[in-house]
Parts: C-alpha cells; sequence; structure tokens
C-alpha cells in the first residue's frame, strides 16, 4: 500500500497526475484478466503443435478435443461461481456417477428423455441443496460437507445401480445418444451447451445483482451482511448452480457414452477444480470470470490431446495439468505483486 | 425538534448492565463526540443506534417518532447509516460497487432487470465530487488509500441522504494527512444538514469536528456540553473518573 505522508512529496503534482490518469480500458482491463494469458498460451500451444503433428489441426481431432473440454468446462462453469465465495465443491464428480445411473435407470425402465433429464437435475438439484443448505446454513466448512458428499453420492450411485452398466435407454434411446454424441452445424452438442452457459454467467456474473452479490460475499462476506445482501441465499444458490451444472454434463456425457456405469465422473472434480483455477478463479474468493471455466478445461485438454500427438505416454498427462494448474496460479500471484 | 432522541436507555446483558439510563438527543447538522474508556458502554450505545439489538429499557426516537430496531437494515431504513470502524468495504469490488452494494440500480424490462453501471459510476462520481474527493468510481477498493477508502464508506451512506451517520474510530488507523481528509468529509456530512455521532478515542477529532461532547463512564453519561466549553483536560478527567461529573 502505497502512502502519502511524505510532506516532502509534490501533493498538487500528484493530484494533477491522478486527475488525468484514465481509468482503465475495456482493452486493458481484458489484457489484466488472467484467461487472457491462458488463452495466449493456447494459441501458443497450437501453433507449436501444428508444427510438430499434421494431424492436430484435422477436423476430426478438432471435434474430438471441443467435445471432450466440453464436460469439464459446463462443470467448471459453476464451479467457478462457488470458488468466488471463497468455497469448494468436491463432490461434482461423485454427482456425476448418481446423475448419470439416474437417468440411465429411469430410461431403461421405458420412461422418454424428457423424465429422464428431470430426474437427472432433480438429483443433481437435491445435492447442491443439501451442500448449501449445510454450508450457508449450518455454517458447516464446503471442504468437509462436499468431501462427504463425496462419498455419499458415490456410494449411492453404486447402490441403486446395483453395480451394473446401464447401456438401454428405452423408447428415445437414439434421440438420446443423438444429443449427446452428434453435432449441429458442425459443432458438438455439448459445447453448444457449454456455449450457451459460458455466455449466460458471463450476463450473470457482470450484469445482475446476483453476480454482484457472488462477488461482494467472496471479497468481504461480512461487509455484505452489514450492506443487507442476503449471504445466506447467495450462498445455497451457488451450491445448487454448480451441483445443476454437473447434472447438465452428466446427461450429455451419458448420452455420448452411449452407457452409463457406477465409476462415471470419478476425481472428475479435480479437472473441474484445475480448469476453474487455471482460468482465473481465486480460492481465497471475489475474483472469477465466466470465460476462464471453458478456457481453463480447454488447456487442460489440449496438454492431454497434445502429449498425445506427440507420442509421449499418456501417464504424464497428469504431470503436465499439474504443472501448469501451479504456474497459473503463480503467474497471478506475480501479476498481484506487480499491482500492489 | 432532535433528529435523533434517546430516553434513558439501559441495556443489561444478563447481569452486567452495560447501559444505565443514557440520554441524548442530536439535531439536524451537529456533530457529537461521543468518548470513553474501553466498556464504558460505547459500542453497547452504538449498536443499539445501529440497530444490532434493542435496549432493554428506554425510548428510542426519530423525528419525534418512536422505533425498534431488531437489525441493522431496519435502522438503515429508518435513516441511520453507520461507517464501520473496518469501513466493510469489498476489496474486489470498485468503488462504485462498494457504494451501491445491496442498493444496486438496475434498469430493464418487466421482470427482466440488469445493473446499471453507467447511471451507478455517474452517481458515485458525484458523491465523491461532492465530498472533494479524488476517489474515482472505477478504481478497486483494494488500490486505494486509507482516506480514500474512508471517502467510499462515507459516499455509501449518503445514497440514501440519511438523517444520522454513526462512525466508530474513522481516524484510528491512517495517516496524518488522510485524518484531514476524513475530518473535512465530516464537516461535509455537517454543512449538509445531517447529524453525525464520532465515537472516537482522539480528542483533537473531536475538538475539531464536533459542537458537543459526550462521555460515557460505566454505562451512564457523566458528561454532554458543547466542545467551547471544555477541554481535552476535562474530557480526560472525564473518562479516567478523576473528574466525577461535568
Amino acid at each position: 500500500m502505497s502512502t502519502t505522508t511524505d510532506q516532502t512529496t509534490d501533493h498538487a503534482a500528484i493530484d494533477d497526475s491522478i486527475a488525468q490518469r484514465r481509468e482503465l480500458t475495456w482493452w486493458q482491463g481484458v489484457t489484466r484478466s488472467q484467461p487472457f494469458w491462458v488463452l495466449m498460451a493456447i494459441f501458443m500451444l497450437c501453433i507449436v503443435m501444428s508444427q510438430v503433428s499434421d494431424v492436430f489441426l484435422s477436423e476430426r481431432n478438432i471435434f474430438n478435443v471441443s467435445r471432450n473440454f466440453a464436460f469439464v468446462g459446463i462443470m467448471a462453469l459453476g464451479m467457478t461461481a462457488v470458488i468466488c465465495t471463497a468455497g469448494i465443491d468436491l463432490s461434482v464428480g461423485s454427482l456425476m456417477g448418481l446423475a448419470g445411473i439416474a437417468t440411465g435407470l429411469v430410461m431403461q425402465a421405458g420412461y422418454g428423455i424428457v423424465p429422464g433429464f428431470l430426474i437427472c437435475m432433480a438429483v443433481a438439484g437435491a445435492v447442491g441443496l443439501t451442500n448449501g443448505i449445510l454450508i450457508a446454513y449450518l455454517r458447516m466448512a464446503p471442504f468437509v460437507v462436499t468431501l462427504g458428499m463425496l462419498a455419499i453420492s458415490r456410494s449411492l450411485a453404486m447402490v441403486i445401480s446395483n453395480n451394473r452398466m446401464v447401456y438401454q435407454f428405452g423408447p428415445d434411446q437414439a434421440l438420446y445418444l443423438w444429443l449427446g454424441g452428434s453435432s449441429t452445424f458442425g459443432v458438438p452438442h455439448p459445447v453448444w451447451a457449454l456455449g450457451v452457459l459460458t455466455i449466460t454467467f458471463w450476463i450473470a456474473f457482470n450484469h445482475t445483482t446476483w453476480g454482484r452479490w457472488v462477488y461482494a460475499v467472496g471479497g468481504n462476506a461480512q461487509a455484505a451482511r452489514l450492506s443487507g445482501i442476503p449471504v445466506e441465499r447467495v450462498l445455497l444458490s451457488v451450491y445448487v448452480i454448480c451441483s445443476l451444472c454437473a447434472g447438465l454434463s452428466a446427461f450429455l456425457m451419458v448420452g455420448w457414452f452411449g452407457s452409463v456405469t457406477n465409476a462415471l465422473g470419478q476425481t472428475q472434480e479435480l479437472n473441474v477444480i484445475a480448469a476453474s483455477v487455471i482460468g482465473g478463479a481465486n480460492l481465497m474468493g471475489g475474483v472469477a470470470y465466466a470465460f476462464g471455466a471453458p478456457i481453463g478445461a480447454l488447456l487442460m485438454e489440449l496438454i492431454r490431446n497434445s502429449l498425445l500427438l506427440a507420442g509421449i505416454d499418456a501417464l504424464w498427462q497428469q504431470f503436465f495439468v499439474g504443472l501448469f494448474l501451479i504456474l497459473a496460479v503463480f503467474l497471478e500471484q506475480l501479476r498481484n505483486r506487480g499491482r500492489a | 425538534m432532535a433528529v435523533v432522541e434517546l430516553r434513558g436507555i439501559s441495556k443489561s446483558f444478563g447481569a452486567i448492565r452495560a447501559l444505565n439510563g443514557v440520554d441524548l438527543t442530536i439535531e439536524r447538522g451537529e456533530a457529537i463526540g461521543l468518548m470513553g474508556d474501553n466498556g464504558a458502554g460505547k459500542s453497547t450505545l452504538m449498536k443499539i443506534i445501529a440497530g444490532n439489538f434493542p435496549p432493554t429499557s428506554g425510548d428510542f426516537l426519530i423525528d419525534g417518532l418512536p422505533v425498534h430496531f431488531s437489525r441493522p437494515i431496519e435502522a438503515r431504513q429508518k435513516g441511520i447509516e453507520i461507517v464501520y470502524q473496518d469501513l466493510a468495504l469489498c476489496d474486489n469490488l470498485t468503488a462504485a460497487q462498494n457504494v451501491f452494494l445491496g442498493r444496486e440500480l438496475k434498469r430493464g424490462f418487466g421482470p427482466i432487470r440488469f445493473l446499471d453501471h453507467g447511471a451507478m459510476n455517474a452517481r458515485a462520481a458525484k458523491l465523491f465530487a461532492e465530498l472533494k474527493s479524488e476517489t474515482r468510481p472505477r478504481d478497486l477498493v483494494r488500490q486505494m488509500s486509507g482516506g480514500q477508502r474512508q471517502a467510499v464508506a462515507i459516499a455509501r451512506t449518503r445514497l440514501s441522504d440519511p438523517k444520522l451517520v454513526l462512525m466508530d474510530e474513522p481516524t484510528a488507523a491512517i495517516s496524518v494527512r488522510q485524518v484531514k481528509e476524513v475530518l473535512d468529509l465530516i464537516l461535509r456530512l455537517k454543512e449538509t444538514g445531517h447529524a453525525v455521532i464520532l465515537v472516537s478515542h482522539r480528542m483533537p477529532d473531536v475538538f475539531t469536528v464536533c459542537d458537543r461532547v459526550a462521555v460515557l463512564r460505566r454505562g451512564e453519561k457523566v458528561a454532554d456540553k458543547p466542545v467551547r466549553n471544555s477541554s481535552p483536560e476535562e474530557v480526560t478527567g472525564l473518562i479516567t473518573g478523576a473528574l466525577a461529573a461535568a
């Protein structure tokens, strides 16, 4: 923090320079944000990879990459809202399993795709509501609550599936597989969902009171409360939204796979959190970017894809994801230090 | 008529009597310095005025009408604004966003309503200009000096044209030059007809901007007089108990 107590400085000059200093332009705001620099890293990676591999820029590969990252990206959007309130949701991976199995069982029993989708979202909503109530109203630590829910959801998925795979989806099977695995105008359906959701989250974060309150709660919950913001309701909402995103992601993923086991989404929570954080969300709360979620998820998928195409053992994949995660946080620290 | 009037306010926490029959009246455009040692009942009285909890007995009148608060938001709705000691600002938001926190301006059609960034920034800029502060509405609070942060917290109280502004130790943690800025802000509040209660440990601040000084000791008001008839020495004596009353 700079001080202005030094009596030898020329205060008139300082005041003039303050008055003349322009506020941040739109472009400066963009270039100061974490997602922008991750996007630059992605472009660099693409340029390098297009030299290394002929396949990299092929339509087929781009299609695969875009579809693969969409599932994590959708969940990372919800996770970004949670992290913005200085919370965390470890249960999203297990919830994918539970919601996916629930959808599969309902459709296998002969119900259509609409009941299947509604059940999927209802299960997700119930898990999110439980998380949210425990965290917001009973003031329990998000880490512990959602860690417990991670175990509970996975166990419930195993119980209701009786540890069997579901691969028949009743009368709407063809429609469901098309929805999850096909594309419209050359863009896979999960990517459409990600795109629409990203824009929705961007509007919600930047142009609604809900978004403003999410940032405020993450920045200083006590100040938010004194300002009359319903802090508990805001916290509840982010956990429900995060779970609904996981539910939607599970719904689309099962349609893509054409089958579902209770292992669906295992360890995905780590990828989702990593994507949010690489995209600029700060675990201390108060900082989040809607566009950070898909960009973070895209970088992680590109690393995976690049290693594969470059002929490097897939066992190295998590190593590089971890490396980028740490690097992203380190760079953000550096930029903040420069600014303070 | 007094803007705010407290009559015989008492507050007990179990067997402990934190306040005992305190009277206090404040007129428009008047600033009162509320002083007292730790444990004298200052913060209890403040919290009653701020609406954190109701008094055990006594009357609380605003513009001559009795009021009862159980939550801070109710006090705010009746025209009482608080500047908290830690300012209660969100560092990750801009000055304008903090000023309008919880009271955002919106525009839109019917139920679809979006934040009106332009109007909020413009209104905040006007508030800062009225306070003669060089704070800019789009700057992040994190990057601001102590004086600018005070300006944001004070600008926020002026959003609703309050009857009373209650300030808790506004000069406790800032530099000498910034203290002057803050005292100027308080004078500006008085000029515009707002009543101010200044809770402070700093004698010079109270004697610079306040019209009256009220001293609490062990839950009772032991003095309430114009500052021109008092002196820092007398007030010190009243706070410590060397002087029984004045």
